[in-house]
């Protein structure tokens, strides 16, 4: 054969998406098989609570006279029965469940907001800043927090807003230090100093730079925090500190089931297993995204 | 001279260690320690030296991406020093920085275009998206990157390819000065010849002016017009290249000429090497006298009693020896 | 004929048998994609009293050549092939078959002395646990061995310095340490993977000169793995060229840098920047960039760069050729 030298032959390379280490993530999320089937029930408990209710021909508030205390009968009416006052137990958990999601996911949000624009300006700023801002949430965190609940209800009163704003005082603080070191460790690496030098003001390098880079670590803990809003709720509604009868939460219903544990162990346990699952998915998701998105990990 | 692009009189840069119970400083480590240097338009100032020299410091100081603790930074005929924080940034769009280590330097969140368009947006918010992407790309056709690369992460590019990412963000807005760290210390030697070839052209282009830092005495000749010897903190020599690798007047120079690995075995075996004996001292306590005398094969007594200045020892070459040329 | 012959008379060691023959060295990693060949088709021998460089850039495999060797290979990698060290096969051998010879006559140095030594134990810990356990002899006897050692490495007050933790020492000093540490049981196969790279240019000429005299006295069998030219051409009578996990070339010292055959040897050597050539002209360049895992394409693994391909370079990968006096080279270009 003979070799003689032809025009360069282009070599095929294979081609290359862009693969943000976002989606990257995402994908090794993806492959965890325990946390994408927890995140399916979680979804579907939320739907559940969220869209189901519309399906009942009735409000969870009406008394049915007709059956009252009605034991669980999967084709009646009422699926898992009513309480003493008439009202369907299913329909009541659902609903309530409303009040203990949308707190547990918002205060996560919005304390995972709040730390992480916190944490990133106080430690890439450093200095006699950082020490302040520190010390204030150190302070905060040696304050117990039944007592700021209870202040907190003091002050704005016993409703909803004070509620929420209680949970969120409370669960900042700890992801706020967790940015706080993420953005520390993040300020001597090459790329903040290649901005610096790139003439961008502090304001724009937190923004821009420090914050997006802690997601991974925010992300993680914004789970756990989900995780810590629904049971913080629980736990000051069955103290009364929460939600406000007449409206419910998974935790006033487990406080009135406490109460009637010994006539009536369904009003206690529906609601406790909602609770439970849904924390018991949450811990999965946590472990998962922990996996997959903490760079400590890999 | 006055038409220095950049002045720099006798910086100094110390670390302080530790704090007693008093709040005390424990002494400090003296990074760099009363440099000065100048730098015309068009022109490569190669700085070379080991660790712990101070040549990384200095590329810092001089930008002020550190304080420096004493001296002067005269940049275009105005003193950084007196720059508030807000006038300091702004000057920042002509003197840039490209840093040794490629790929920690790219934000990981970012695509290559946003990296590169980044300086735009900090210094021109007001440009309009189409206007910045065709600055972007002309930018990374300049450098030799593929339109198409545009969208992709820094970590699916090879070390050379994200040099020139970075070198990218730093030409964009044509900067007058480029700092360059060891740009290619962490690259491939065939790599590291693209690199070089890059950097020339774009000066030829731009009349750029160059801060070459690098330990590597072979690339430092292929690319800078005069070269500056630092030895713990302090200059050694300056001199043109050509003048300074025909005849160096300074011994610790010598050392590290010879001791340049030269892909020739038969040169290389036959060469006579000065090999220096001892260690580096530390920054924190530098030798009394002329910091090189506690290796310098040929110090005496006066060496280690008296240090001696930056002497010009003939048509611009610059030493700090007592026998500066001699033997 | 050079001069001074860094090692033993060439003639001699030819004559002897090789204490270590590789016969188609294959690297594989498992990842999530599947798995990805690093190192193909490598065959090379090593005899007593030589020292033979392995040069390659980053993806050229060389670091995992030696790893593989040693058995340190990580938990995702598979060798295959064939690699007798004194006529016994150790390639996926069990770490306690292994450790029979490693430390005592296979012994490694590696790039980054401050990771390799165990920064909480002192360094006369460290050199008498490798005597006491190959050597079986008593402590008292092998800190007098370990203290020898030092001093033959030349680190001055030797006795004094050995109480030492490796962080008080300096970086040439503590390289110096990891050559006694592999001296000590005085082996017959040495491996030093990128010795001087993480050293400052004037310790790199010390460190170089000491291991050659070493390599001397001891008529040890050497192998150097680094991506450095001027360091091959000061050490080394034979040098292997490696690039995207295949030999390219391999030849005596003087034939590979005076008259190299493969485009790429040919490439690196003119890209590197030399004092004796004028630096008006830009440097020579190889385009492109190397990679790794090229193992899995068909053709050379060198095509896509290579300036003088042609068709048959990227569908058939060319065998390692031997061209007699030593040389070898893998190319559809170089006639053998």
């Amino acid at each position: 054969m003979s070799d003689t030298a032809a025009a360069p032959v282009p070599v095929a390379e294979p081609p290359r998406l862009g693969l943000s280490p976002f989606r990257a993530s995402l994908r090794r999320y993806a492959a965890n098989h325990l946390a994408v089937a927890s995140s399916v029930v979680l979804l579907l408990v939320t739907l559940a609570c969220f869209i189901g209710p519309f399906f009942f021909p009735f409000t969870a508030d009406d008394a049915d006279f007709d059956n009252l205390s009605a034991p669980i009968d999967l084709f009646s009416a009422h699926l898992f029965g009513t309480d003493d006052l008439g009202r369907d137990l299913l329909l009541r958990v659902l609903v309530s469940g409303r009040v203990s999601l949308a707190l547990g996911f918002f205060g996560a949000i919005v304390s995972v907001f709040i730390s992480v624009l916190y944490g990133s300006a106080a430690g890439y700023l450093g200095g006699r800043i950082d020490d302040l801002m520190m010390r204030a949430v150190d302070i905060l965190l040696s304050v117990p927090f039944i007592f700021l609940a209870i202040v907190i209800n003091v002050m704005l009163g016993k409703n909803n807003t004070s509620l929420f704003i209680a949970v969120v005082v409370t669960l900042w603080l700890t992801p706020a230090v967790i940015a706080r070191g993420q953005a520390v460790s993040l300020r001597s690496r090459e790329f903040i100093e290649a901005a610096r030098a790139g003439g961008m003001s502090s304001f724009q390098i937190i923004l821009r730079h420090i914050a997006p880079n802690s997601i991974n670590v925010v992300i993680v803990y914004s789970s756990l925090l989900v995780l810590e809003t629904i049971l913080t709720e629980s736990f000051l509604s069955f103290l009364g500190l929460g939600v406000q009868p007449p409206a419910a939460s998974w935790g006033t219903l487990i406080a009135e089931g406490a109460q009637k544990l010994e006539t009536d162990p369904r009003v206690l346990l529906l609601p406790g297993a909602f609770l439970a699952a849904v924390l018991f998915c949450l811990n999965y998701i946590t472990d998962g995204l922990r996996d997959a998105f903490d760079p400590n990990e890999r | 001279m006055s038409d220095a692009l950049l002045s720099v009189r006798d910086l100094k840069v110390h670390f302080p260690i530790g704090r007693g119970l008093l709040g005390r400083s424990a002494g400090s480590v003296r990074a760099l320690d009363g440099v000065s240097l100048e730098l015309r338009a068009g022109e490569t100032l190669g700085i070379v030296g080991e660790s712990g020299c101070g040549k990384s410091t200095l590329g810092r100081a001089i930008l002020h991406l550190i304080k420096p603790t004493a001296g002067n930074v005269i940049w275009l005929g105005r003193s950084l020093h007196d720059l508030d924080a807000t006038a300091l940034r702004k000057e920042r769009r002509n003197m840039q920085i490209i840093f040794q280590d490629p790929l920690a330097s790219l934000d990981p969140r970012m695509t290559v275009g946003q990296i590169i368009a980044r300086p735009l947006k900090t210094f021109e918010p007001a440009l309009g998206k189409t206007e910045t992407e065709r600055r972007v790309l002309a930018a990374m056709q300049e450098v030799g990157l593929a339109p198409e690369m545009v969208r992709r992460y820094p970590h699916e590019f090879s070390g050379g390819q994200c040099q020139r990412i970075g070198i990218a963000r730093a030409m964009i807005l044509r900067p007058k000065l480029v700092v360059c760290d060891e740009p290619v210390s962490a690259l491939d030697v065939s790599i590291q010849a693209q690199i070089i070839n890059l950097l020339r052209r774009l000066q030829r282009e731009h009349g750029l002016a160059l801060l070459f830092i690098s330990h590597n005495l072979g690339v430092v000749r292929h690319i800078s017009h005069r070269v500056l010897v630092l030895y713990l903190g302090r200059v050694m020599e300056v001199a043109d290249r050509d003048a300074f690798f025909a005849r160096p007047l300074h011994p610790y120079s010598r050392a590290l000429i010879s001791a340049i690995p030269v892909p020739d075995p038969k040169a290389e075996r036959a060469r006579q090497r000065i090999v220096l004996q001892g260690d580096l001292p530390s920054p924190f306590d530098p030798p009394v006298g002329c910091r090189f005398c506690t290796r310098c094969p040929r110090a005496t007594e006066r060496c280690h009693r008296e240090e001696p200045a930056l002497l010009d020892q003939g048509a611009g070459h610059l030493a700090a020896c007592h026998y500066a040329g001699e033997g | 004929m050079l001069s001074t012959p860094m090692s033993a008379d060439p003639d001699a060691v030819a004559a002897t048998a090789p204490i270590l023959e590789v016969k188609g060295l294959a690297i594989r990693f498992k990842l999530p994609q599947g798995w990805v060949t690093a190192v193909d088709g490598v065959d090379f021998e090593l005899r007593r009293g030589e020292v033979v460089g392995i040069v390659g850039e980053s993806g050229s495999g060389k670091s995992q050549i030696l790893l593989a060797l040693m058995g340190l290979l990580a938990a995702n990698g598979r060798a295959s092939g064939s690699a007798l060290f004194q006529g016994r096969e150790i390639l996926n051998r069990s770490a306690r078959e292994l450790d029979e010879v490693r430390g005592s006559a296979m012994a490694m140095i590696f790039q980054d002395p401050m990771t390799s030594l165990n920064p909480y134990m002192r360094v006369s810990d460290q050199l008498t646990e490798v005597l006491t356990t190959h050597r079986g002899v008593g402590s008292a006897e092998a800190l007098e061995i370990a203290v020898r050692m030092l001093e033959r490495v030349r680190i001055p007050e030797a006795r004094r310095r050995i109480r030492l933790y490796p962080h008080e020492f300096s970086g040439g000093m503590r390289q110096r340490v990891m050559i006694a540490m592999a001296l000590l049981c005085e082996p017959a196969l040495l491996f030093a993977d990128e010795p001087t790279t993480a050293l400052d240019v004037t310790v790199q000429a010390q460190i170089l000169e000491l291991l050659a005299d070493l390599a001397r006295d001891f008529n040890a069998a050497v192998a150097i793995v680094t991506h450095d030219l001027g360091v091959i051409a000061r050490l080394c009578d034979r040098v292997i060229v490696l690039y995207g996990g295949r030999i390219m070339e391999q030849a005596p010292i003087e034939e590979v840098f005076y008259d190299p055959r493969h485009p790429y040897t040919k490439g690196l050597l003119a890209s590197m920047p030399r004092l004796d050539e004028s630096p008006h002209e830009d440097l020579r360049t190889i385009p492109g960039q190397p990679r790794a895992a090229m193992g899995d394409l068909p053709g050379c693994p060198f095509a896509p760069r290579c300036e003088q391909r042609i068709a048959r370079c990227t569908q058939e990968t060319p065998l390692l050729l031997r061209a007699g006096d030593g040389r070898a080279a893998a190319c559809h270009l170089v006639a053998p």
